[in-house]
């Protein structure tokens, strides 16, 4: 009978699930971005609220959002078991090793950088997703949508949040920095025509989600956006 | 038989035997000519240890013009020394400075033991080769050599794989002590071909397998080895393996 065999556990599978969930997350980050920055608006947070009422009670959103925590988890799982394995792969270290001669710092950092992120998403769902999710927004606007909005008025009051925030938001961007087109080479799409393009869109892509990110709880903290 | 006016210390990596505990060892080297490859100047260095009735350092060298991809030295950090798109023989002394301190250590992979010194047992790529890397053909008469046409483009780019000799650079400067580069150009230099097309998906898999089995590390992309290796293997091989693997596992009906 023809079946997947070791399809999953070689180290092109393993390579391969980083990669699918990897773009998963980048389809994600995009949407989240795209929501949060109706904060820009300046409004009070109305359109943002009405975003986030939407996001909150739509079926087919709340569906992919425990896709998204499977994706999530996935991918970092995954990671930590690439980062021993491929430790392991290399037992005795070298004495002298000059790594920035070949290639980005960023590149051979992903599970740092990974690490780093994970350690601001467990600050972050704690303090937006739950809320919103569980323990309930304290109040509500002038439409009647839970006001998250005010709860991040209210949570980027705290200075030390909003450099945790900025520092994560680097992170994101050298992680995205590499990790975009390195999905793309690992799903075997290493072509003249297109890598070209898929740099240049990662490179984009990676500066913009994070400095938009970054740049909220920086207007909120300074009164900018209230 | 030293001629030059360079003088360098050296730090090299002295190991009895795979069991045994390596550590780097100091040596002054002295009236080295720039004109000298880097393997000349461990021959120099060499002939004083033997005049000393000390132990000579073991290195892998044979061909001496950078084609046989035996010489694995890492030299301050990088496979193969300071420049790019050379083995060690092609590595020149006036590549460094009179007063230099070079560190030179072996090839470090958990698939890659230490033999002893600067000698490592690479026999790991030849068992990878073993279990896929060639063509089954009928013996007899030679065919005639344009009998199966081939793109020009397709041709060269399979040859482009074909430069590979196996040096293992990209293992040693892969931060995952990775095979992929080798194992994908082994791969994409018979995919490219006809005569490599009956057998090109069991191949893949095969070697996949075998390069895992040996207990080398999972690429990440960094391009390291792309930069490092002596003939410019380039990393689209290691897209097309990945593209190879998938048609092999999720497309073919045939099971390996």
């Amino acid at each position: 009978m023809a079946s997947f065999g070791n399809a999953f556990s070689s180290s092109i599978g393993k390579k391969l699930i980083m990669g699918i969930t990897g773009l998963f997350l980048i389809t994600f980050l995009l949407v989240h971005c795209f929501l949060n920055s109706l904060i820009f608006l300046n409004d009070g947070g109305l359109t943002f609220n009405e975003g986030a009422h939407f996001m909150g009670t739509n079926w087919i959103i709340r569906s992919m959002e425990i896709v998204l925590f499977a994706g999530l988890l996935l991918h970092i799982i995954q990671g930590f078991r690439l980062v021993l394995q491929n430790r392991a792969a290399r037992p005795e270290r070298y004495a002298v090793n000059t790594g920035s001669a070949n290639s980005k710092w960023y590149s051979r950092s992903m599970g740092l950088l990974g690490t780093l992120l994970l350690i601001f998403l467990i600050v972050h769902i704690s303090k937006f997703w739950v809320a919103s999710r569980f323990t309930g927004i304290p109040s509500v606007d002038v439409n009647g949508n839970h006001d998250l909005f005010a709860l991040m008025v209210e949570t980027f009051k705290n200075p030390l949040l909003v450099i945790l925030y900025v520092l994560s938001m680097i992170s994101l961007a050298y992680h995205l920095l590499h990790g975009f087109s390195s999905a793309f080479q690992t799903l075997g799409w290493n072509h003249k025509k297109y890598t070209p393009i898929i740099k240049a869109l990662g490179f984009w892509y990676s500066i913009v989600i994070s400095v938009l990110f970054a740049a909220m709880p920086v207007v909120m903290y300074l009164g900018l956006i209230n | 038989m030293s001629t030059g006016n360079m003088n360098l210390t050296l730090k090299i990596w002295r190991q009895k035997n795979n069991k045994a505990k390596g550590n780097l060892v100091d040596y002054k080297v002295s009236e080295i000519s720039p004109d000298m490859s880097f393997l000349e100047m461990f021959d120099v260095l060499n002939e004083d240890l033997i005049s000393k009735g000390d132990e000579p350092i073991v290195f892998d060298h044979d061909c001496r013009e950078g084609i046989c991809g035996s010489c694995s030295m890492f030299i301050n950090g990088r496979p193969h020394g300071p420049k790019e798109g050379i083995t060690t023989c092609q590595l020149h002394m006036r590549s460094f400075k009179d007063g230099d301190t070079i560190v030179v250590e072996p090839w470090r992979a958990k698939a890659f033991p230490v033999i002893k010194d600067l000698t490592v047992d690479r026999t790991a790529f030849d068992r990878i080769i073993a279990s896929g890397g060639f063509i089954s053909v009928n013996t007899g008469n030679a065919q005639d050599a344009n009998a199966l046409p081939i793109p020009k483009v397709q041709a060269d780019s399979a040859f482009e794989a074909a430069a590979c000799i196996g040096c293992g650079a990209c293992v040693a400067t892969c931060k995952n002590a990775s095979a992929m580069l080798f194992v994908s150009a082994k791969i994409s230099q018979l995919a490219q071909l006809p005569q490599g097309q009956p057998e090109r998906y069991r191949r893949v898999q095969s070697m996949v397998a075998q390069m895992d089995a040996e207990g080398f590390g999972n690429c990440t992309n960094t391009g390291a080895c792309e930069a490092e290796c002596p003939k410019g293997i380039s990393l689209e091989n290691i897209a097309r393996m990945n593209r190879d693997f998938y048609s092999a596992k999720f497309v073919s009906e045939e099971d390996i």
